[in-house]
């Protein structure tokens, strides 16, 4: 049954070119969408549940083997990211028809909905390097369409510098994969593997490595390359940014993982130490964005940033705990990002404003929203018992084992300031006197809460059960401190 | 002959580069285009150029070209042919509704 890892791409890429059809007749439209995001999610969950049992499943396309042909791998580690992601998805697409006006909808948003869970999907399952190039392509592409949906003036002066950022790094992409190939002369990533540790990743190898790093770094916004993203999340429309920032990022995190766990671990005191210093640089520098400004929009979108700096510093710290951290982190994060832009659209809809300085009192009108809220954000900052503390415990933990107490400090002081960042939200936002001249719009708000309330419930689920998610995620730890597991499950030696 | 090519697509890449730096906004779509080319001529280097024979393997034949490369840059075609198409009709759009192609002006504020 190795067709399955196929699954996950093909679902949404179909739906996406059948909706495409019929982008005018909305209801029809947005009931197969929700109906096609929940198989989607059901099916996941079963080739989950397949690999969990019996081991990753290896798809060689058109029967050629593994060297030659491309594949698609769907380990734990894979389809685990690709059952968040459709967690995510599930949660955009019943938001969409309440935040999005019915002409937007009908400008193929769900088309480009689509086609981006599959870039996502797919760049998570592949395992080959330049497809992993064609999968950021598609979900990039995906991106374009999403992020000037509506053709407004700021959008589309941020989304020309989101476009050309992209565009770039996608060529340094290409031109490094061809350098990989010219020195190891194949692209299939366990082959890569493979022939990298018979070389012991002399000279131009490590150097081929950090190029790499470089790419994936501007998807990720790693300091310093982070400048593009806060403005060009915060344009589109809130079910747009809840998207970008939950899956984005997580990719270009993702594909470092991969690449420098698999791939480049030899030379640990050049690659994992510099990238050590940048994650502290990213965490300092993130949250200090997030505390630079009154739009609410702009505070979460800064708040991406030092939790790709904790990542970052699960790598750079390469031991089993730290590696099991960024991987619960990883997840934790893509699904409280999805919630927190979800809310904070709701809210700057429900207050008419995202200017922190003009709201007051909110809590009396919404307070499921406000308790959302709360929630979603101490899940943020990383306060026990939610999910965001056993991340960042493990990296601390992994922090300690390697005697690097600078990061863990500041890793500390960084929770401290997101904690920070976000209670001033829910401070200046939703406490405070009552205004009676406000007319609360419930029904909207309601239509809101659903969404949002069903991420946030995975968002507690993976703090509380968490005894039931980590044995997983410390299997995908072990598996990805001992690349010859891979290779072998992808070259069958 | 990998020499010439190299240096031809550093060439591409130099240009490309400095007319992404300009400010219009035309000259920054030309320059994403050049680099392009400068990588795709990159791969076609990379997979070595002169071996005399088409990529393809028959039996007896024991010299051809390398057919991965070449799949690979046609691929990348593809996609950078889409995005520059795109782009050009974003920074048209761009150019019209804020009235300025000058990246200078198209800083914007903050809480807008």
């Amino acid at each position: 049954m190795s067709n399955l890892a196929v699954l996950p791409i093909l679902l949404p890429l179909l739906a996406g070119i059948i909706v495409a059809f019929f982008n005018t007749k909305l209801t029809t439209v947005r009931l197969f969408s929700r109906i096609v995001a929940l198989i989607n999610l059901v099916v996941v969950l079963y080739i989950g549940w397949d690999v969990y049992q019996n081991g990753s499943i290896v798809l060689e396309l058109g029967g050629w083997k593994a060297p030659y042909g491309i594949v698609f791998v769907a380990d734990m580690l894979a389809i685990l990211l690709v059952i968040t992601t459709n967690i995510i998805a599930v949660a955009c697409v019943f938001f969409a028809s309440k935040s999005l006006s019915d002409k937007k909808e009908s400008f193929y948003f769900y088309t480009f909905f689509f086609l981006l869970i599959t870039g996502v999907s797919g760049a998570f399952l592949t395992g080959d390097l330049f497809n992993l190039f064609v999968f950021f392509e598609v979900l990039l592409m995906a991106s374009y369409g999403l992020i000037v949906l509506g053709g407004e003036k700021v959008q589309l002066r941020e989304s020309l510098k989101y476009v050309l950022l992209n565009l770039f790094s996608s060529m340094l992409f290409v031109t490094v994969i061809s350098f990989l190939y010219s020195v190891v002369g194949t692209v299939n990533m366990a082959q890569v593997a493979e022939r990298v540790q018979e070389a012991e990743q002399k000279g131009i190898l490590t150097t081929i490595g950090i190029l790499l790093f470089f790419v994936f770094a501007t998807k990720a916004a790693v300091f310093p390359l982070y400048y593009w993203l806060p403005k060009s999340y915060i344009v589109p429309n809130p079910v747009v940014s809840a998207l970008f920032g939950a899956l984005l990022t997580k990719v270009g995190i993702y594909s470092i993982l991969r690449t420098f766990t698999i791939i480049f671990h030899h030379e640990v005191d050049i690659t994992h130490q510099f990238f050590l210093w940048l994650a502290a640089l990213t965490m300092l520098f993130g949250v200090i964005g997030a505390l630079s400004t009154h739009n609410i929009k702009l505070i979460v979108a800064y708040n991406i940033i030092p939790a790709v700096g904790f990542m970052l510093m699960g790598i750079a710290l390469f031991t089993e705990t730290s590696i099991a951290g960024t991987v619960y982190y990883l997840i934790h994060d893509m699904i409280v990002k999805g919630a927190l832009f979800l809310l904070v659209g709701a809210i700057a809809t429900l207050a008419g404003t995202s200017d922190l300085r003009k709201m007051n009192g909110l809590i009396h009108q919404y307070p499921v929203i406000g308790w959302l809220f709360f929630i979603a954000s101490i899940t943020l900052a990383g306060i026990p018992p939610f999910s965001g503390f056993i991340g960042k415990i493990l990296l601390m933990q992994g922090g300690l084992e390697k005697d690097q107490y600078v990061v863990v400090i500041i890793g500390l002081l960084t929770s401290l300031l997101i904690l920070f960042s976000m209670i001033r939200i829910f401070i200046q936002g939703f406490w405070g006197e009552k205004d009676e001249t406000f007319t609360p719009d419930k029904k909207v708000a309601r239509g809101f809460t659903w969404p949002i309330a069903f991420l946030v419930f995975f968002s507690i689920y993976l703090g509380v059960g968490a005894e039931t998610v980590y044995p997983i995620i410390e299997e995908i730890a072990q598996s990805l401190l001992d690349p010859s597991q891979y290779i072998e499950s992808v070259l069958k030696e | 002959m990998e020499i010439i090519t190299s240096l031809l697509a550093g060439i591409l890449f130099a240009t490309g580069i400095y007319n992404l730096l300009q400010k219009q906004l035309l000259r920054i779509v030309i320059g994403t285009a050049l680099i392009s080319h400068g990588a795709h001529l990159f791969i076609l280097t990379m997979g070595k150029l002169k071996r005399g024979k088409p990529p393809i393997i028959v039996e007896g034949v024991e010299n051809y070209v390398d057919p991965l490369p070449q799949a690979l840059i046609l691929t990348s075609i593809v996609i950078s042919f889409g995005v520059t198409s795109f782009l050009l009709v974003l920074a048209y759009r761009a150019a019209q509704t804020n009235e300025t192609d000058n990246m200078d002006e198209l800083r914007g504020n903050e809480n807008e």
